[in-house]
């Protein structure tokens, strides 16, 4: 029985990871190599140029640092305000607190293509169109699953503990900031990854706000190569990797708290 | 630290002022409760209000009227209704969509929980993990354009191994019968790792001594499986099936990717109709009609399944 299990398991594993291993080995053909048939796993011989034409053909370093910029910035402040909401939801006490909560927890039912249109029109408004701010602001200033999540967590902080720092005349920022924000590291961490990797990944939101090649995104940026370079497979997939592989070397890294992280939404039903 | 030790008492002590004064001073707290939940909830109330509560009654508005964006806008009624229900691009996109729900949900719940099962009491569990779980962080934009290479009908090595062991196997993503399996496949593939660390969670949580008490009565381990094992995981099920059927209601990158709704329009999905209608064809209003059906269609399966759970599904206590 033991057996069988690793045997299944080991099988899977396979199949999961061959898409990658074919991804990295194939980066290294040259177009020939595209047309053998059968297919070859192993490149022969081995073309480094498919990565210098994906990293100079389209500005690759520029769309990492706009992910970076992009996703940093949401992490930060999706973290500050929701943590802050979730604080007053767990410990001020105002009229319309529960019916509010309700509120938050049923935007969770509307799907962002539906307001996506209306957020549309408003960057179009203010005139964020094609700039980072339109993916930045709406994702830091709402997010109703973070605030749900970290309620949980302030309220299973003991009340003594704000209790007696009220004693010694500190007010409720300096509690928030000194004795809640400490306290929920554990979630905010958790948080941090699973709300970079979504937006690291996410592509609905770039494709209709960013114009400009030079505001792209990685996944933009793949989706473009993708449109340029239809039939040109190699370079296509090493613009897949240069995409893909930090990211697998990342996840590699830091498995626990990356899995740990983006299941969070699985952990508390 | 001796802030700590200090306990607050039960009751507040009795007011020893004239109530008249405990009353200002109770109202002017009120009044600062009130200044620090503003402050508090600032930011999140302005995003609720600006980006999903206003938007969203916006979108209502939007789908009763005839608007490009730029002229003015016209109430049209429920004609944008009437017309994309009958619509044969609106009908093939929820054909589509349907039939890609159908194959993914069963598909990846299956397939995550038979790992899941297997890896449940083996040795090495963190290491399968990291396997399953890596297409989970990747991009679904850059896996899709390499499933585009492996699901290459001439030169993609996967028929060249189903040519191998003497099967026809048809040209994936241009044969308009299996571009949607081949996205639900790509789909089930990038989804399989994160529903498996759920259900392995779920299943960490069984109690030993349910399954013990079930092999002490002489149950094999098919009858420990229906009669312990899944009533016990079924509030995960439930859940993962209700993540899972949102998901799916809501494909586009991968399809959008790998081959741009092709071919023709089969495989042409909901969320892409709605991008499609407002962001190539600018007919917003016709694209927001689409999008309050989609919300309707979520909220309905939601519901439908929070119902089925009264009677299929298992809850300690």
């Amino acid at each position: 029985m033991r057996v069988l299990k690793h045997l299944f398991l080991v099988a899977g594993a396979v199949l999961m990871t061959a898409p990658f291993v074919w991804m990295v080995l194939s980066a290294f053909k040259d177009l020939p190599q595209v047309f053998v048939i059968p297919p070859k796993w192993l490149p022969d011989p081995v073309v480094w140029d498919n990565f210098t034409t994906a990293w100079t053909a389209l500005p690759f370093g520029r769309a990492y640092l706009n992910s970076f910029v992009i996703s940093g910035s949401v992490v930060v402040c999706t973290l500050l305000t929701s943590a802050m909401a979730a604080y007053a939801f767990a410990r001020v006490r105002f009229r319309l607190r529960e019916p509010l909560f309700v509120v938050f927890l049923a935007t969770m039912m509307v799907p962002y293509q539906l307001t996506i249109i209306p957020v549309y029109l408003l960057m179009r408004e203010l005139g964020w169109l094609d700039s980072h701010l339109s993916i930045i602001v709406p994702n830091a200033l709402f997010n109703a699953f973070a605030v749900f999540l970290l309620r949980q967590f302030v309220r299973g902080i003991p009340r003594e503990i704000e209790e007696a720092a009220t004693i010694d005349g500190a007010n409720r920022l300096r509690i928030f900031w000194h004795i809640v924000l400490p306290l929920l590291r554990a979630p905010l961490a958790a948080l941090a990854i699973f709300t970079f990797m979504a937006q690291w990944n996410n592509f609905l939101q770039p494709l209709i706000f960013l114009s400009s090649q030079d505001k792209f995104t990685v996944p933009l940026l793949v989706n473009q190569f993708r449109g340029t370079y239809t039939t040109n497979f190699p370079v296509m997939i090493a613009a897949a990797a240069v995409a893909t592989i930090p990211v697998l070397i990342v996840f590699v890294v830091g498995q626990r708290s990356i899995i740990k992280g983006m299941t969070l939404t699985g952990s508390n039903r | 630290m001796t802030a700590l030790e200090q306990r607050a008492p039960a009751t507040p002590p009795a007011p020893a002022r004239p109530p008249s004064d405990h009353d200002r001073d109770r109202r002017a707290r009120r009044w600062s409760e009130r200044g620090w939940a503003l402050f508090f909830l600032g930011p999140q109330l302005v995003g609720l209000v600006v980006f999903v509560v206003g938007p969203l009654l916006f979108a209502m508005g939007l789908s009763l009227t005839k608007w490009d964006g730029l002229s003015e806008p016209t109430f049209v009624g429920l004609d944008n209704f009437a017309r994309q229900l009958t619509d044969e691009t609106f009908l093939v996109s929820l054909r589509n969509t349907l039939f890609f729900t159908v194959l993914l949900v069963p598909g990846e719940l299956t397939c995550a929980l038979l790992v899941a099962l297997a890896l449940h009491t083996v040795r090495g569990r963190v290491l399968y993990r990291l396997f399953y779980f890596a297409p989970v962080v990747t991009s679904s934009v850059a896996v899709s354009v390499v499933w585009l290479w492996l699901l290459n009908g001439e030169f993609g090595p996967i028929n060249a191994y189903l040519r191998n062991i003497g099967l026809d196997p048809p040209n994936w993503l241009v044969d308009t019968r299996t571009v949607i399996p081949a996205i639900a496949l790509v789909s089930i593939w990038r989804g399989l790792g994160f529903t498996m660390v759920i259900f392995l969670a779920g299943l960490q949580a069984v109690p030993k001594e349910y399954v013990e008490a079930a092999t002490v009565d002489g149950a094999g381990p098919v009858r420990r499986f229906w009669h312990v094992t899944l009533p016990m995981l079924s509030p995960t099920i439930l859940f993962l099936a209700i993540m899972s059927f949102i998901g799916s209601f809501q494909v586009f990158d991968i399809a959008f990717t790998m081959t741009r709704g092709g071919p023709g329009d089969a495989s042409y999905t909901l969320v892409y109709d709605i991008y499609d209608l407002a962001f190539t064809q600018f007919r917003f209003g016709d694209s927001a009609a689409v999008a309050v059906v989609l919300f309707a269609i979520l909220l309905a399966i939601t519901l439908v399944q929070l119902r089925m759970q009264r009677r299929f599904v298992h809850y300690e206590e």
